[in-house]
């Protein structure tokens, strides 16, 4: 047991840039792994964790090279290989579940002729033996069908199938170590809690040795056993996941801990200050530019020093620095404040049923459609935020494509200070389009890579207050500020941004609309966590500046909990549940809600979530009960699938959508299955 | 910016001479291109006449000269008009979408197919072989292609959410198209237009060989080449120096448009502008 299976010795990967400097992604890594170990990698995009793992393929992309040190398997440097030997070692012994397992299908295969694939390659195994070998793979991947699900395509299948496709095919070569680039990242959190237990089970079972590489703390608290935290391509912290994650010592985990959401603290998370920088030399501490601790011994590097049996910190002040609960950076926590009191609602979302056409020659008569929204009422206060909580494909975005007057409604109105408005965008009136603004969830796409920030900050000026160039630029530069950027930036264009920087200025720019409502759209699921929450603390900000009302929508709970004051959960376009935060967050839950918070990871509970019901796709329209019926761990057979369930609506404006009362519910808020099953 | 290879050199260089020689013309010519001098004719090449001289004593060399003016004038002023015209149609259907889109693209498809030649010469026998005739001959069959070019580019852009958010400030369908859809398919523009010109110098050299383009005794590369054809084995210098001006100018332009897309590709993935 005591001979590591994998071994990295002083490696460095630098990739050439345009100016031909080299920036160095891994940095004198080295790490041994041992049989059966499970180890994760976190860090920031950029820190260099997609390289390593890939490094451990001796695999390097694009225009990189390793520079020196060398990864060993099973004692053979990969990287001194030939290249049928080093094929033989990827996908035999180190194997590879790719990030997005969509992409990295072949599309034109079905997926058990790629499984089989790899059992030729690496198993030597064809006909009816490889027939056979992929049958079990399947049904060890939970496929309830696995003769049927290997003689599909790929894009019959969906992102989790896939993913679990992905996870079959590296295992088919039995390999020894077993390496998952970001396995989750892209997929719903219930899709996410049902693979991680897939996962987990399968490697407790196996003692396969895994690498999961992460962004994702929670991720790597579910699966892992040890941690390793990677900054500007160095390791910066190393230890046991319980360990790491309750007292992290280097300030760089510490701020990542904080920048958290956390599901049981109605908080905004700490931000951490500044981002990722390179700095070639290594010749300081690589965190010092952004360290709230950093003093004049930090401009020297400091070594990866272990302080204690299982933990390595790359810090010169790890034990001067008090040891807290909560750990703090720079910055300081803001607690939510109470919202104002209600008054006339600035936007209210009438009874809205939504159809997507099927665009046939047919529709032109047929109103052959499925209302993927039914039935949604919102009504948005003043100063406040609404949450509007589900899985895709729940009708989040269709409803806010619907508010936007993208999307005409098939039914219901949209009022904004009382006043119906026109359904389609272009019929609009120019205060109407002005008082409603959208932030998009990916900034990439949503600021014209070819306008300089300056233009895109002053084409809504132009349109909504008719100001000239030299005019916006002033309230241009004065938003800014606001958003915590420099006037320098104007000149810039968006790919001369980061992430965190480009949601900054699209939210700029819907602020300088002077809105009375802006709409979220999942804003911070495409960020880094630690700009995550420096755009919650600026959302929050300017909405205690300009009393804006935010409809926000989002996928994690821990997010809501943090930023809104009420709480709207949709299921197949339903709402099945509704309230201010603070009565959503606490029992009765709706069965729906109950499961999506059980999915929500946390880094300090270890204890695995509750089993989380299959999501099922295809919303059977010709159920008239309750759409959440097929998933329901505490369904009411007979009742529930045929009678639509009643509101049940308490005084403190808590209301949830169930046949069971509101005792059961409350008694029973992390429903098992078959509990409570009348059958 | 990237250095550029000794092929782009290559490509530039010829397009810059070819543009240096048509312009200066009546400096670097050493004689009238259409003065005849019957005791001059079918001169090999000499140092009095650098390019030989063909059956009616005319300087080969000069006519060469004077021959690109016509070639580049025509190709690069028709595919300009093609590319930026072609452009402007494909990029508003796209956007526009819908009934518009279907029915303009059906026009589209309906000119690509008609063979190019045969357009070119139904234009030219009716309308007369000007040189305004030839752009809008040039113009009709080569616009086609760019518009599904650019129609296709910029279908990759529309469903971003710059536009929707175009959509949402109230932007009106010019602004949405010149504003915030044209600047971004430039890059390929660019290219379409190299392309275009280099297929339209083959074109025209190609309708005056047939004797349907520029009328003698106006210099042009086709119409040399048809000229001297009779005389291939007693004077084919009268041939060589046309062919290799116009192989020239088309691989000039090729290069350039390689160099134009490799550059661009580079600051594409970028996402940089010009």
């Amino acid at each position: 047991m005591s001979v590591p299976v994998l071994e990295v010795d002083h490696l460095t990967v630098g990739f050439q840039r345009a100016d031909a400097s080299i920036v160095y992604a891994v940095h004198e890594v080295s790490l041994r792994l041992m049989p059966g170990e499970r180890l994760g990698i976190v860090g920031e995009s950029g820190c260099g964790k997609s390289t390593l793992s890939l490094a451990l393929l001796g695999y390097i992309r694009g225009n990189g090279s390793r520079m020196q040190g060398t990864v060993r398997s099973r004692g053979v440097d990969i990287f001194a290989m030939t290249d049928r030997e080093r094929q033989k070692v990827r996908g035999g012994e180190v194997a590879l579940v790719p990030q997005n397992a969509g992409q990295a299908l072949a599309p034109h295969l079905m997926v058990g002729a790629q499984i089989g694939d790899v059992l030729a390659t690496h198993c030597d195994m064809t006909g009816q033996q490889a027939q056979l070998k992929i049958r079990q793979l399947l049904h060890d991947m939970r496929f309830v069908d696995p003769d049927q699900i290997a003689m599909r395509y790929p894009h019959q299948l969906s992102g989790g199938q896939q993913q679990r496709i992905a996870l079959a095919m590296a295992l088919a070569g039995a390999p020894d170590v077993l390496v998952l680039d970001e396995p989750t990242t892209g997929l719903d959190v219930t899709t996410q809690a049902q693979l991680l237990q897939l996962l987990d089970e399968i490697t407790r079972n196996t003692q396969m040795t895994t690498v999961i590489v992460s962004h994702d703390l929670g991720v790597i608290a579910r699966v892992a056993s040890r941690v390793i935290v990677m900054y500007a391509g160095e390791v910066v912290e190393d230890g046991m996941v319980p360990h790491v994650f309750s007292q992290p010592r280097h300030p760089y985990t510490r701020g990542l801990i904080a920048a958290l959401p956390q599901l049981d603290l109605p908080v905004l998370p700490t931000p951490m200050v500044g981002q990722l920088g390179y700095d070639n030399t290594y010749q300081r501490c690589t965190f010092a530019p952004r360290c709230a601790f950093a003093q004049q011994i930090c401009t020297t590097p400091p070594p990866l020093t272990m302080i204690e049996v299982n933990h390595r910190v790359r810090c010169h002040r790890w034990d001067e620095i008090p040891p807290q609960g909560q750990p703090v950076v720079a910055g300081d926590t803001v607690a939510m404040t109470d919202a104002p009191p209600a008054t006339e609602p600035v936007l209210e979302i009438k009874n809205i049923y939504a159809t997507y056409h099927r665009r046939t020659w047919r529709s032109w008569w047929r109103d052959d459609g499925v209302d993927v929204v039914r039935d949604v009422q919102i009504q948005l206060m003043a100063g406040q935020t609404c949450a509007l909580v589900g899985e895709s494909g729940s009708g989040k975005s269709t409803l806010a494509r619907v508010v936007m007057g993208l999307h005409p409604p098939r039914r219901g109105e949209i009022r904004l200070f009382g006043v119906p408005l026109p359904s389609d965008v272009d019929r609009r009136s120019v205060a109407a389009r002005r008082h409603i603004q959208l932030v998009f969830q990916n900034p990439d796409s949503s600021l014209n890579p070819r306008h300089t920030i300056a233009e895109i900050l002053h084409r809504p000026q132009f349109v909504f207050f008719g100001r000239s160039r030299a005019q916006s630029g002033v309230y241009s530069r004065d938003m800014l500020q606001n958003v915590r950027m420099d006037e320098a930036y104007l000149t810039r264009y968006p790919s001369q941004l980061s992430g965190g920087e480009k949601q900054r200025v699209a939210i700029a720019r819907a602020f300088l609309a002077e809105p009375a409502v802006v709409v979220c759209d999942e804003v911070i699921s495409a960020l880094d966590v630690s700009v995550q929450a420096a755009v919650l603390h600026l959302l929050v900000d300017m909405q205690h500046k300009l009393q804006t009302a935010y409809l926000f929508i989002a996928h994690d709970l821990a997010v809501v909990r943090a930023i809104a004051q009420y709480v709207v959960v949709l299921y197949a376009g339903q709402v099945c549940e509704y309230g201010p935060a603070e009565t959503v967050f606490s029992a009765p839950f709706h069965p729906y809600t109950a499961m999506l918070m059980a999915a929500v990871l946390s880094i300090h509970s270890t204890t695995s979530p509750d089993r989380v019901a299959h999501r099922i796709d295809v919303v059977d329209d010709s159920v008239h009960g309750c759409p959440f019926v097929a998933r329901c761990p505490v369904a009411i057979v007979g009742v529930c699938a045929t009678t639509p369930p009643p509101w049940q609506i308490a005084d403190n404006g808590h209301a949830v959508r169930c046949h069971h009362s509101r005792d059961v519910l409350g008694a029973n808020p992390h429903p098992q299955s078959g509990n409570s099953t009348t059958v | 910016m990237k250095q550029l290879s000794f092929v782009s050199w290559v490509g530039i260089g010829l397009l810059v001479i070819h543009v240096v020689m048509a312009l200066a013309a009546p400096w670097i010519a050493p004689y009238s291109p259409t003065a005849i001098d019957a005791t001059q004719a079918m001169q090999p090449p000499s140092l009095l006449h650098w390019g030989g001289t063909d059956r009616f004593g005319r300087d080969i060399f000069s006519r060469v000269i004077y021959g690109g003016q016509i070639a580049l004038v025509i190709s690069l002023t028709s595919a300009a008009v093609a590319v930026i015209g072609g452009g402007l149609i494909g990029v508003y259907v796209a956007y526009i979408g819908g009934i518009v889109d279907d029915v303009i693209m059906r026009c589209i498809d309906a000119l690509i197919s008609i063979p190019s030649v045969l357009l070119l010469l139904v234009i030219v026998t009716t309308f007369g072989a000007g040189n305004g005739v030839m752009i809008a001959a040039m113009v009709l069959s080569y616009l086609p292609s760019v518009v599904r070019v650019m129609r296709a580019t910029a279908l990759e852009y529309i469903p971003r959410d710059f536009i929707y958010a175009a959509r949402m400030r109230g932007e009106q369908t010019i602004d949405v198209v010149w504003n915030e859809l044209w600047p971004n398919i430039l890059d390929v523009l660019f290219v379409e237009f190299a392309m275009n010109a280099s297929w339209i110098v083959l074109a025209v050299s190609g309708l005056s060989f047939l004797g349907f383009g520029v009328n003698p005794p106006t210099p042009d590369w086709g119409l040399m080449v048809n000229e001297n054809r009779a005389m291939l084995l007693l004077a084919p210098w009268g041939i060589l120096y046309p062919m290799g001006a116009v192989a020239t100018l088309v691989i000039g332009l090729n290069l350039v448009s390689d160099t134009i897309a490799h550059a661009f590709g580079i600051d594409r993935s970028r996402g940089m502008p010009i």
